[in-house]
């Protein structure tokens, strides 16, 4: 397929992570007493952001030689399914 | 609710990337194989976190948290009876004829080994119920915004009349559904899919710890709440001692096997996504990987619920505070639960025993406003947000390939270019989506024909498994069999209904409009045996007639009948890679988790 799923989870939770982390990072404890006095905004976001990092990681890697070996057969005999007429 | 800047913010970043994601695969949209079946080209994980996922709708993870709310951990048992045995053979002996055989639906499939007849009415009914599927899911989306007053205050900032917030939610959520399938098909509903159970999972597993941490974990919950919650497997000897009113044969056989392998293994919704792995392998693997998150997801969904009433009640409910009339009755709820309110008075509903009825459905939005400061709190919805979008996007795009596959191209324009189909799966994502819209409203103003829409196609949803088990496994079935097995599933569904009652329900739409023969102990109850009536009913009935009429010719069925197919080739592959060896870790695992929460 032409995009890569993990890259844009990667993108998407690594945002996430940032916007969590800077905003638990400057808020004011107050805001905390809801979640049990725990900067969930802070500690989730970084959680988050490791999750998003790994993700790009893995995304990025793809075109390694082990992944291109496992999927290398399969394109022809998928294309191959397109031509079934429908009766 | 009070919801700040950083909370749009997410919000806003999730719905770009959503849009996003189609743009991005529109280049690699080209054909209608790309458009309906994401080209056969998805690697296994993804397929099986889509299959998933398009299961996890919002109302699965609203409902579930409710009914673990009323009904305790025993609703696991939605998962790990109701769901895994039924994932794992479909994975090990179903899909070797559905990736094998070509067939690009399941409709298809039934074509294939049977005739046009029993195609048409899977078609058919199916169409129509993924129509009113995903306009349901859009109806609670509405309904949710509305309730939790997500848009009050932009709405007043923009000098806005609130009572526009339900229309615009659902164009809304209906606008973005659309241009991520016109643009991407099958390939982009898989993705954000798979992107909905990363997001469901970031917000709703710091829920689940936090809520535990506060309870003083599962021991605590042990501690309070009573027995009844707390097991899933004690009391079900009989219906009468335990929470689901259900006894252990009406659970095994009902929901276990019929209703579950009705579902799992015959669904095109569900089946549409491990038919666009890339391949047989992968198909096969597609629902044993879903089945590893599958029968952890209680912890996520069910625990919430739990957690919900065993805390001390709140002086007052969250969800309702703000609403202008404040209610004085949060102490008729239970825990975080509220009670419902008689619409107009606001006085809490009582059942007949005088007790409040408790609006289980607000358990997880309720915990959430409980738990997370604004930030999480965007997080949180934007997953529900997320999860009520893909379930639309899920029958959306389950829909336009029935549509164009199994009626367009049968029966109405045959031999027509790949381009013209590829256009007729854009053109009914359009339609499609616009009936939704036409199903959302008739939901929000005839509750009670939607009640009856879903009645019918629990009629016809019943029986299906029948067929396939004999279609796939037994090589004398016919057609007739087939189709007049399925007929008389649905009208044996139709009669035990027609002749039974839950406890305490009037004659009408919960059952017993013929007259009541036999009365059950709950609604679940009743619902589990219509089922093993519809099941048995298409079993023996399409036995019968097959036997009467004439075989098909042997040739025909190889690749559509398990004695007549070779059996996938799989020895090169590493052990780990192997169907066989996952599905004996999944199964093993469930069976370990019952023990431990018996």
């Amino acid at each position: 397929m032409g995009l890569d799923i993990r890259l844009p989870i990667g993108v998407l939770f690594t945002l996430f992570g940032i916007v969590l982390t800077v905003f638990g990072a400057l808020s004011n404890r107050a805001l905390y007493e809801r979640s049990l006095g725990i900067n969930i905004n802070l500690m989730w976001g970084i959680v988050l952001l490791l999750f998003g990092l790994v993700m790009l990681m893995l995304g990025r890697k793809r075109a390694l030689p082990k992944d291109a070996e496992e999927t290398a057969s399969l394109p022809p005999q998928a294309r191959e399914k397109q031509k079934v007429a429908s009766n | 609710m009070q919801l700040t800047s950083i909370d749009w913010i997410i919000m806003t970043v999730y719905f770009v990337f959503v849009l996003g994601i189609g743009v991005v695969l529109k280049r690699h949209t080209r054909t209608s194989t790309d458009f309906f079946l994401a080209g056969r080209s998805i690697p296994a994980w993804v397929c099986g976190l889509a299959f998933l996922s398009a299961n996890l709708g919002a109302q699965e993870v609203i409902g579930m948290a409710a009914s673990g709310a009323k009904y305790g951990i025993a609703t696991s048992h939605f998962y790990w009876i109701g769901a895994i045995p039924a994932m794992v053979f479909v994975g090990i002996f179903m899909m070797p004829f559905y990736y094998g055989s070509r067939a690009r639906s399941v409709p298809e499939y039934l074509r294939l080994r049977f005739d046009e007849k029993t195609r048409a009415l899977n078609a058919i009914s199916f169409a129509t119920m993924t129509i009113f599927s995903s306009g349901i899911s859009m109806y609670a989306m509405a309904k949710l915004i509305q309730t939790l007053h997500i848009l009050d205050d932009p709405f007043r900032r923009l000098g806005l009349d609130p009572s526009w917030i339900f229309h615009v939610g659902v164009v809304a959520s209906a606008a973005v559904v659309l241009a991520y399938i016109l643009l991407g098909g099958l390939t982009s509903a898989i993705y954000n899919e798979v992107l909905q159970f990363f997001l469901i999972i970031a917000g709703l597993f710091p829920l689940v710890l936090l809520g535990l941490k506060n309870v003083g974990g599962w021991h605590g919950l042990t501690r309070t709440l009573s027995p009844g919650y707390v097991h899933s497997w004690a009391g079900m000897g009989s219906a009468h001692t335990n929470r689901l009113g259900v006894e252990w044969f009406g659970l095994a056989m009902g929901l276990g096997f019929v209703l579950s392998f009705g579902y799992w293994c015959t669904d095109f919704l569900v089946v549409q996504r491990a038919m666009a792995a890339d391949s047989m392998n992968s198909a096969r693997r597609t629902p044993l990987i879903a089945a590893v998150p599958k029968m952890l997801f209680p912890f996520i969904v069910i625990l919430p619920g739990l957690i919900a009433i065993a805390l001390p009640a709140p002086p007052q409910s969250n969800v309702l505070a703000s609403t202008q009339a404040m209610v004085p009755a949060a102490s008729a709820g239970m825990g975080l639960i509220p009670p419902k309110l008689e619409p107009g008075t606001n006085r809490p509903l009582l059942d007949k025993n005088g007790n409040p009825q408790l609006d289980y459905d607000l358990a997880i939005p309720q915990m959430l406003l409980h738990y997370f400061p604004t930030g999480m709190l965007g997080l949180g919805l934007t997953a529900l947000l997320a999860s009520f979008m893909s379930g639309m996007a899920g029958n959306v795009t389950a829909f336009n390939t029935v549509w164009t596959y199994d009626i367009y191209q049968s029966y109405l324009r045959r031999g027509a270019s790949d381009q013209h189909y590829l256009w007729m799966g854009r053109m009914s994502t359009v339609f499609g989506i616009g009936l939704s819209i036409l199903a959302a409203y008739m939901a929000s103003r005839f509750n009670n024909i939607m009640d009856m829409l879903q009645l019918v196609f629990a009629f016809v949803n019943a029986p299906l498994f029948a067929t396939f088990l004999l279609g796939m496994f037994w090589k004398r079935t016919t057609g007739h069999g087939a189709f007049l097995g399925l007929l008389s599933g649905t009208f044996a569904a139709a009669m035990h209904h027609a002749f039974t009652l839950p406890e305490g329900a009037i004659p009408g739409v919960k059952g017993g409009w013929l007259g009541n023969v036999h009365t059950y102990p709950s609604e679940m109850a009743q619902n589990f045996w219509t089922a093993i009536f519809a099941w048995t009913a298409c079993f023996i009935v399409t036995i019968v007639i097959s036997l009467a009429t004439r075989p098909r010719d042997q040739e025909e069925l190889k690749g559509l009948v398990y004695s007549l197919t070779p059996r996938p080739a799989q020895e090169n592959m590493k052990w780990y890679l192997k169907p066989g060896w996952l599905a004996v870790f999944v199964l093993v695992a469930t069976v370990v988790l019952n023990f431990i929460f018996w």
